[in-house]
């Protein structure tokens, strides 16, 4: 960690005491200009996720889910850097940016559906309700290019860089350290650099790609890669939720402004296993898992707000809102109905199909012949 | 009448004067004589103009107007907003038109050549291809993607492949192909406005045939296929640059004695198999003659569909006349690889042999 400790963006140590670096100077009066209600939204953002996060891992071990790829250890990096955009802006998730959609106001039932198998989509990004937030992709870094085409488009029709704030709009697109090596983020960069995109590359590097540890991925630090593409690159310290969030507020503002792209990498560590399937005893120490513990955003973020004074009152509050939307996203879940075996031949093109069409039909004539032979 | 002047394929080269011959309607300033390029670079302008929403990407398509040239003056007429020299990165264009389309636009995607498009493979079948199912609908994706393919032009490897199979095989997509420049004309144009993704197959080879193109009249829908020569005896199936071989085939069996029908599919994905089934329930012979590898291909979907559809009207097995099943070889022995005439022939008389 020495070398990426260089620059780094930090705000609040591990102990929760404020100790900002060198490199958090310039970010102290965003963080400064946040009031209590503001930090310890921020707090109750972490901890609600974390419960919904424990929560739909049981489900999957209970039989609910057929898989689920936990958000554990990550929620200030998602919680700072989703805090920071404006409502205007466009979210382009990876697939365990949890608290990310949430926050941009997806209901994450709708992620859980699917994980139990009933869509490969779950919201619809053009309903405003769901914040510009767009689906999940799961084959890594597929979503940077369409974040970076995205982003051309609000060039090409003048929606950034016009100076008003509050119009212009902003493009953020998360992967992680493993999609880094993708063909497609790098020719995302290149895209983006060339077009100057409205846009803010915003790398998770949870140490670990399953198995694969970063130093696999690279043997420098991954920020560095930002000035090959001609953009700003800002390492922060993902588990610091205030610095998390003036370095993304910073970068969206002067994406939004027409400064074109920026990077983040925004160091942290994935707690939890890879997803369910997954088994971390496998490949890492658990002194390593412990070393990491004991830098927990929440426990940080927790020990702030208790230095400033928070009270028992609003932690008990936040404690009770996690149980409550943990328990209502279980209830809804097991409620959850099945899907038409007709469903599947529904959207697969826009316009109408008739190979889509015979073959429904098909399915329907065949499944209507056992019903002739029981009657 | 439109169909058998077609017929007559690159032989037919037909000048100003044929717009007076049979076929040719009052409005005939519409109708020009120009080749498949210059009639895809008109579809392409005419989108242009009519959608400010449509713009084209990809690599050395501005001022050079593409290494086909298909795309020539487009950059000056409508702008580099419009007209997109990108980076040099196929999936990185495919994966920017989908970014594109969803924040409005109708981007056309050009790929230097059939063999480059594998960069990009990826993008177009796992994201391209289901975003709207992904979406439940809430997305449509009208991307077109131009991809010069086939043999026929003595070039290096990668330059000379028929890819349709893979596209053909992947839901979501909608694959065609013109074989004519009024089929290039109108087909670019149609592709276009289609709000679902379009693999658009230019026959390389016959970018320089000419033919006329009917501005004022259009052509079949985008997924229609055609009989393009009436006959009686077998029925030749084929698409793209096949076509004109399918029709060069058909003359010499004639020749011979012998009379074939022609189908140009025109649609690989759908495919409109109602003139198809039609002729063959006639001619009860079906041959099918395509450059791309016999395995698994085009052909083989569309005997195996005749042979469920048609079976009681078959004198015959459907026969299929195939590149063969090695890597697109070294130009000089393309004359081999390539269905010709000749092979096309032979398979009629085996046809005709039951």
């Amino acid at each position: 960690m020495s070398s990426d400790e260089q620059g780094l963006v930090r705000v609040i140590a591990a102990d929760g005491s404020l100790a900002p670096t060198p490199a958090a100077e310039p970010y102290l009066a965003i963080v400064d200009g946040l009031d209590d209600a503001a930090l310890e939204g921020l707090y109750r953002d972490m901890a609600v996720i974390r419960a919904f996060d424990v929560q739909a891992t049981n489900l999957q071990r209970q039989g609910q889910l057929a898989l689920w790829p936990p958000s554990f250890g990550q929620e200030a990096a998602q919680v700072g850097s989703a805090r920071a955009a404006r409502p205007q802006d466009h979210f382009f998730p990876s697939y365990r940016e949890h608290v990310v959609t949430r926050i941009r106001g997806v209901d994450p039932v709708d992620i859980l559906r699917i994980m139990r198998g009933l869509t490969h989509g779950g919201w619809n990004p053009f309903d405003p309700k769901n914040g510009n937030t767009h689906l999940y992709t799961l084959v890594l870094g597929s979503q940077t290019l369409h974040a970076t085409g995205f982003g051309m488009g609000l060039v090409f029709d003048g929606r950034c860089g016009t100076g008003d704030p509050e119009r212009d709009e902003a493009v953020i697109v998360y992967y992680g350290d493993g999609a880094s090596s993708q063909g497609d983020v790098h020719e995302a960069m290149v895209f983006a650099s060339s077009y100057q995109t409205p846009e803010v590359f915003f790398l998770q590097n949870n140490q670990w790609a399953i198995s694969v540890p970063v130093s696999t991925q690279s043997r420098s630090p991954l920020h560095k890669r930002g000035e090959g593409y001609g953009m700003p690159s800002i390492p922060v310290d993902g588990n610091d939720v205030l610095a998390s969030y003036a370095v993304s507020r910073v970068a969206l503002d002067e994406a939004r402004a027409g400064g074109g792209p920026r990077a983040i990498e925004a160091m942290t560590y994935r707690m939890g296993a890879h997803t369910t399937s997954d088994d971390p005893t496998k490949y890492r120490t658990s002194d390593e898992e412990e070393s990491w513990r004991r830098r927990d955003p929440i426990a940080r973020m927790k020990a702030y707000l208790l230095g400033r004074g928070a009270s028992d009152t609003f932690f008990a509050d936040v404690e009770a809102e996690s149980a409550a939307v943990a328990e209502d996203v279980r209830v809804r879940t097991v409620e959850l109905g099945g899907l038409e075996r007709d469903a599947m031949f529904d959207h697969v093109y826009s316009e109408p199909h008739p190979l889509v069409e015979e073959q429904r039909a098909w399915l329907a004539s065949y499944e209507a012949s056992f019903e002739e032979e029981a009657s | 009448m439109t169909a058998l002047r077609q017929a007559q394929g690159p032989g037919a080269a037909q000048g100003p004067g044929a717009a007076q011959g049979p076929g040719a309607t009052a409005s005939v300033p519409a109708v020009e004589t120009m080749p498949l390029s210059r009639a895809l670079n008109a579809g392409l302008r005419a989108a242009l103009a009519a959608n400010d929403r449509v713009l084209l990407m990809g690599e050395d398509i501005g001022p050079l107007g593409g290494v086909f040239r298909v795309t020539e003056g487009l950059q000056a007429e409508f702008g580099d907003r419009r007209v997109l020299d990108t980076p040099l990165a196929e999936s990185g264009i495919v994966g920017t038109a989908i970014g594109l389309a969803m924040a409005g636009f109708r981007p056309v995607v050009e790929i230097q050549f059939d063999g480059f498009v594998f960069p990009a493979f990826d993008q177009i079948t796992t994201q391209l291809a289901k975003q709207t199912y992904r979406h439940e609908g809430a997305l449509q994706l009208p991307v077109v993607i131009r991809i010069p393919y086939g043999g026929h032009i003595g070039a290096v490897e990668h330059h000379q492949e028929s890819p349709e199979a893979y596209f053909t095989h992947t839901a979501g997509l909608r694959v065609v192909s013109p074989s004519t420049p009024n089929d290039a004309y109108w087909m670019i144009q149609d592709a276009i406005a289609s709000n679902d993704p379009v693999i658009f197959l230019e026959p390389k080879a016959k970018y320089w045939m000419k033919g006329e193109v009917d501005a004022a009249a259009r052509a079949l829908p985008l997924h229609a296929s055609r009989i393009v020569r009436r006959g009686t005896d077998v029925t030749l199936v084929g698409h793209g640059a096949m076509v004109t071989t399918l029709l060069q085939a058909a003359a010499l069996a004639e020749s011979e004695g012998t009379s074939c029908e022609v189908v140009d599919v025109r649609s690989l994905s759908p495919v409109d198999y109602g003139p198809i089934l039609d002729s063959v329930r006639r001619t009860g012979r079906m041959v099918y003659a395509q450059e791309a590898p016999g395995f698994t291909s085009l052909g083989s979907e569309v005997a195996a569909t005749v042979m469920e559809k048609a079976f009681y009207a078959l004198e015959a097995p459907v026969l299929r006349v195939s590149g063969f099943d090695t890597p697109f070889p070294p130009a000089k022995l393309e004359g081999s690889y390539l269905p010709d005439a000749d092979r096309i022939l032979e398979a009629v008389d085996r046809a005709l042999a039951y």
